[in-house]
């Protein structure tokens, strides 16, 4: 199993948010979590990567065969966890191509390999550019500056495409993306998709589901899952709405 | 006529008759210490009286500041202190029916009057008393004795250093001022207001103290109006003292109004401990030579102080803002925004200093002060400082010097609106950012009316109180309602 | 170009010592230790200097006795023993007629520091004068550029061949009598570079003067006198660097700026001299005054500075705006580790009409150093409608270290505009997190913050220097990470 996580409870500021988490993710597998406002979604993403103020006070995560619990958020980015942010934060003055380069070479250190031949790199941004149809006028900003809301989705997929990780988690990457945009995203996931590796992607709606199809559907509430199902279960979502699951959930615990 | 009857002053005069040799009045008033101690120090517990030595030996060996001092390098304090004047050992009299003098009226606003008479306590309810919300007030002189061990606790703790001469001075000379004690979790249902006036015929120096304290979750607000009720020249020395207990509120508004000849000198130390919250608010309308040294601790984690302020100066009077924020714990917030308008040959100065302790981690502090400067010869000089030891910090500053929005001018003048009304209207909006932070809205309202009085050039001093009770409300001649800005 | 910069930028960092420490052996001609009149004679007479320069230094020297050293700026350090100072070193070759003159130690020298003094290995479109100690040794180009008219040669060389021009700007912008450094400088300097931009003339190549300190217990006091004439535009850098040394080493410099109508004139430094050891042993002081004068109308001065090194800085790069419409620039990075400390920032003085400046400084404190802006904008009466923009950032990088920042304003004259704006914060643990998640370390991710958040003022820096001045920075902070 590529990702394994099993009885994951987080705490942030001494408030647990998961509370006794389990996930499987296979090699080549698409995952989809889906749940109500402030369950805990971007929170296990944030425990996956290792994120400062996320508390593991029980469980454990594995991933390719380690625990990767107490490892330092780039080590864990390094073995192949990448994560679209829900917010990319902007870092003004970084050009994305300084970024993106020093994020490769990094990755390429942790490998072994020499630093990537700037000429090769040149080559890979345009066309990982091309493959999420993403302008040049935004790789040659600072990282994130200015960009719009749905600018800077992209630009997490640009980014996902360059790394070619092994796990990539999509957190909302769907959210404020019009209909063009949209399917970029999917491209560029289903280009990338391969027996090897795998993604888990948050959501709330089910339309990105119908470009990625996914494997498995998870409802996250109140800190756990609490139903999986396959890609029919967000229609169900979709139509009923999780009042539903919520009281299913309330009635069983 | 006003005037002394039974109480002692004594001339500060800088040249004696006989010689004409110049004395200056660091000597003088050295003299006056030694020669009158033992009166000064009357009722002083034993800690006390060394409080007293102490700053006496340091105001003798240092005297007072020039331009020469880097504090002082902008405000011209030798002239201020280059008089004659006359040093009262004892309770004025005064020949006007003081009750009627600090009578007060104000719509929607209710406040209990501590008065205040050319540095003495004076109050119809007796030296010290305590309201219905249990609030204890009175004079200094009486609470020392009554309450030796919260003096000795607390007097002279916070006004601690040696290295500003007029606290110095100060705590070595005064003899009275306001006492006033809110204990643990009592609110306080109406703001107290201290009126101090200066009334004499003559130009006196006048120390005078404060020493307030909160404890626990208690709550005061706080008006301290400084005024002088004739034309001769005072120059008044106050320090305060504040100690805001754990999460007590308090709030203090200073009015700074006196004549033109008048200088002040006031010195402000509040220490904020864990959870408490401040605001002090300093508008200043008139005055000669008005220099406020503001120091505010936040000794205690999640304390919060808003020190806010507006000087509206003319003529030829100058006001110096010496603000200093001391965040000397961890998670405290701070606000500091002063507003002025110089017109005429006013001059201003700020000098803000925000100071970030090691450790004081997540501090958030911020830091402004605005200037309009209204004609060629007004000055202004602005220092807004911050000296940060601690990295998990959000520390902001800013200054701005300028005019009044030329595009703004136009666009109210497009609409009809008179020259000099848009300037009004502009001047008023800058200054309303500061209005509206204070939060009683009786008194919000009055000042308000102050301001744009103020601004019409309307209110120089007042002739009874600053809040003008006494006189009929005037009609606005205003041709649009400032108060739907 | 950039990912190429990028990256070696990015090997850099992992060697984090002070790379320029190494101290060549050189045989000097040196001064006794100490100062007096006597000194102060011998080194004019060194110099075979002409009776005004010497009645120059003679009357700085005598000022200066009767001053002390300021103590207003937020450093600390102990007491500088100005006899124990060697007021003059000077490698023992001199007035070179060819490069195959030039020790071939020095040589090497300048070829460790990357600068080379042979013209066919140099930079294109880059001058260079070299000063080593107390003097001189090459001064690369002059020939093309007098071809121009322009004069770029060492200080000494002006005095000898134009000392109308010496006589005429030397000290009209910084008097002796301006500070206690300066009084110093104006009687002990040795050295320098001069440059003199005839009406008209752009230069056609960057003027650049590299400074190293090399013998040991020396003071450097260089001093740079540019004048620009009417309508001349000129860009001149500066370097420098100093060996390795447990005692710390003075250097007091003035540099003189003079720009007639229309005239501009950039100024950069990239100021690497040795800022001590980890526990804060050795390292350079830099007392430096720096001042230019817009005489003209519409003319402009513009500073850009990158501090990286001295354990202390003392510098106040300033322009005083006399021509009407003239325009004053500063922009500034500094950084400090370990124990360095800098008191570093601009004055704009605002005397004609229309005047404009523009201050923009980073500060970056790390280790247990402190790092201080202090700046003055000061508007006098007869600036109609002055205008200034001050934004000063300060960033923290550890809990051990200080940022400040101590602006001065004063205005006089109501038509005038000031703005001042400053943050204070660290770096932002998002944008770490962002970087980390994409797989660059901690250390990594804050030089490439860093970089980032410099990056407004080493765009000011001319192609040359912008790369050296990154580099530094990385190195400065290196193990700042804690
Ligand atoms: N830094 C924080 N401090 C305190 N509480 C936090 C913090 N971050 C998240 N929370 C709380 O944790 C809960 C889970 O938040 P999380 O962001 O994981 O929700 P989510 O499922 O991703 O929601 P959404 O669908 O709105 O993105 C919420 O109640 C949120 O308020
Ligand atoms: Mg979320």
């Amino acid at each position: 199993m590529l990702l394994n996580i099993k009885n994951l409870h987080v705490e942030i500021d001494g408030k647990e948010i998961i509370k006794g988490l389990n996930l499987g993710v296979n090699q080549g597998e698409v995952h989809a979590i889906m749940g109500p406002n402030g369950t805990g979604k971007s929170t296990l993403a944030a425990a996956i990567t290792g994120r400062e103020g996320y508390e593991i006070t029980a469980g454990e995560i594995w991933f390719k065969g380690t625990n990767i619990v107490d490892m330092e958020p780039d080590e864990r980015a390094n073995l192949g966890i990448f994560l679209s942010f829900q917010y990319p934060v902007e870092i003004p003055g970084v050009s994305m191509t300084n970024f993106m380069r020093t994020a490769i070479n990094a990755k390429r250190e942790y490998q072994g390999l020499p630093p990537v031949p700037a000429g090769e790199f040149l080559k890979m941004m345009e066309e990982k550019k091309n493959l999420v149809e993403i302008h040049s006028k935004l790789t040659n900003r600072s990282v994130n500056e200015g960009f719009s809301g749905g600018e800077k989705k992209r630009n997490e997929i640009f980014q996902m495409a360059m790394l070619e990780p092994s796990l990539a988690i999509l957190d909302e990457t769907d959210s404020g993306l019009d209909i063009d945009a949209l399917k970029v995203v999917a491209k560029g996931v289903n280009q990338l998709k391969s027996g090897e590796n795998a993604f888990v992607i948050i959501t709330h709606y089910q339309r990105l589901l119908d470009y990625i199809v996914p494997d498995f559907v998870h409802v996250l509430f109140d800190g756990k899952i609490v139903k999986t199902g396959g890609k029919n279960l967000a229609l169900e979502l979709e139509a009923k709405g999780y009042e539903w699951i919520k009281e299913q959930h309330l009635f069983e615990a | 006529m006003s005037g002394s009857r039974s109480n002692i002053c004594l001339k500060l005069s800088m040249k004696t008759k006989e010689t004409t040799q110049f004395q200056d009045l660091e000597s003088l008033l050295t003299a006056q210490f030694e020669q009158h101690s033992e009166r000064i120090a009357e009722g002083d517990t034993p800690a006390m009286k060394s409080l007293r030595m102490k700053h006496f030996e340091a105001f003798k060996a240092v005297g007072f500041p020039d331009s020469s001092h880097e504090k002082w390098r902008f405000t011209d304090i030798e002239s201020a202190l280059n008089q004659d004047f006359c040093h009262e050992l004892s309770a004025s009299r005064s020949d006007r029916n003081i009750e009627e003098l600090f009578r007060c009226e104000v719509h929607n606003f209710r406040s209990e009057i501590i008065s205040v008479l050319n540095g003495w306590y004076h109050s119809e309810n007796g030296p010290l008393f305590t309201n219905e919300d249990g609030v204890i007030y009175g004079s200094v002189k009486a609470a020392k004795i009554a309450y030796p061990e919260l003096f000795d606790a607390r007097y002279g703790h916070l006004a601690h250093g040696t290295a500003n001469s007029f606290v110095n001075l100060n705590t070595a000379m005064v003899q009275d001022g306001v006492f006033i004690y809110v204990p643990k979790g009592v609110e306080a249902s109406r703001t107290l207001q201290i009126i101090k006036m200066i009334d004499r015929d003559e130009n006196v120096f006048v120390q005078n103290r404060q020493l307030i304290i909160l404890e626990e979750g208690s709550k005061l607000s706080l008006m301290h109006c400084d005024d002088s009720i004739n034309h001769h020249t005072s120059l008044v020395n106050t320090v305060t003292e504040v100690f805001v207990g754990k999460n007590a509120h308090f709030e203090l508004y200073k009015l700074q109004n006196l004549n033109d000849a008048s200088g002040l000198i006031n010195n402000t130390f509040i220490s904020q401990e864990a959870g408490s919250n401040v605001r002090t608010n300093t508008l200043t309308f008139n005055c000669g030579m008005i220099r406020n040294n503001i120091e505010v601790a936040l000794n205690g984690p999640g304390a919060h102080a808003d020190v806010l302020g507006l000087y509206l100066m003319d003529k030829q009077q100058h006001v110096d803002n010496q603000i200093r924020i001391l965040h000397n714990a961890a998670h405290c917030t701070s606000n500091e925004l002063f507003k002025g308008i110089l017109d005429d040959e006013a001059t201003a100065v700020f000098n803000g200093y925000i100071y970030v302790k090691r450790d004081a981690q997540k501090t958030n502090a911020y830091q402004n002060n605005k200037n309009i400067l209204l004609k060629p010869t007004a000055r202004i000089n602005t220092m807004p400082f911050l000296e940060i030891y601690a990295d998990d910090v959000k520390c902001s500053h800013g200054a701005t010097i300028g005019q009044l929005d030329q595009e703004a001018m136009f666009y109210l003048r497009s609409r009809g609106i008179s020259q000099s009304n848009a300037r009004l209207l502009l001047m008023y909006a800058f200054a309303a950012d500061v209005i509206n932070m204070i939060n009683i809205e009786g008194l919000k309202s009055r000042i308000d009316d102050m301001v744009k009085k103020r601004l019409r050039g309307e209110l120089s001093v007042c002739e009874k109180c600053v809040l003008h009770c006494g006189t009929p409300e005037k009609e606005y001649h205003f041709d649009i309602d400032l108060s739907k800005l | 170009m950039e990912v190429q910069q990028n990256d070696n930028i990015l090997e850099q960092v992992t060697t984090s010592d002070y790379k320029y420490g190494f101290y060549t052996d050189i045989e000097n001609d040196m001064a006794p230790p100490g100062l007096n009149e006597d000194i102060v004679r011998f080194i004019s007479a060194k110099k075979e200097e002409p009776e005004w320069m010497l009645e120059f230094r003679l009357k700085a020297f005598r000022h200066w006795q009767n001053l002390s050293e300021p103590g207003w700026a937020h450093i600390q350090y102990p007491k500088i023993n100005y006899q124990d100072i060697i007021y003059y070193a000077a490698p023992k070759k001199k007035s070179l007629a060819s490069l195959d003159e030039v020790d071939p130690e020095l040589l090497d020298t300048f070829n460790k520091l990357g600068i080379s003094l042979e013209e066919q290995k140099m930079l294109s479109g880059v001058a260079v004068d070299a000063v080593i100690d107390s003097v001189s040794v090459k001064t690369t180009f002059q020939d093309t550029l007098a071809k121009h008219g322009i004069i770029f040669c060492s200080f000494s060389e002006a005095v000898r061949e134009h000392p109308e021009l010496v006589k005429k700007y030397m000290g009209s912008v910084v008097p002796y009598t301006d500070n206690y450094f300066a009084a110093l400088n104006s009687a002990v300097f040795s050295d320098g570079s001069f440059c003199f931009i005839p009406a008209g003339v752009r230069c056609p190549l960057e003027l650049s003067t590299y400074f190293r300190i090399n013998a040991a217990n020396t003071g450097q006091f260089e001093r740079t006198l540019i004048v620009a004439e009417s309508g001349s535009y000129v860009s001149y850098m500066e370097g420098c660097t100093a060996p390795q040394r447990d005692e710390n080493q003075l250097h007091a410099a003035i540099v003189e700026i003079v720009a007639m109508d229309h005239a501009e004139v950039k100024y950069s430094t990239v100021q690497n001299w040795y800022p001590g050891d980890k526990e804060g042993k050795g390292g350079v002081y830099n007392f430096v005054t720096k001042r230019g004068l817009c005489k003209g109308r519409s003319s402009k001065i513009s500073w850009t500075q990158v501090e990286t090194g001295s354990s202390i800085t003392w510098k106040y790069p300033s322009c005083v705006l006399m021509g009407d419409n003239s325009v004053g620039e500063f922009y500034s990075v500094a950084v400090t580790n370990n124990f360095q400390q800098a008191d570093t920032g601009t004055k704009m003085i605002h005397i004609g009409k229309n005047t404009r400046s523009t201050v923009i400084s980073k500060g970056i404190s790390a280790g247990r150093s402190n790092n201080a802006y202090r700046g003055l904008v000061k508007i006098l009466p007869g600036a109609v409608n002055a205008r200034n923009f001050s934004q000063c950032d300060s960033l923290l990088l550890g809990d051990q270290c200080g940022a400040h920042t101590f602006p001065y304003i004063e205005a006089k004259n109501e038509t005038s505009i000031v703005e001042h704006e400053a943050t204070t914060s660290k770096i932002s643990e998002d944008q770490l997190f962002y970087c980390n998640q994409r797989g660059i370390d901690t250390e990594k991710a804050i030089g490439l913050i860093v970089n980032g958040y410099a990056k407004e003022v080493l765009n000011k820096l001319p192609m040359e220097f912008a790369v050296e001045a990154q580099k530094l920075l990385a190195i400065t902070l290196e193990g700042s990470v804690g």
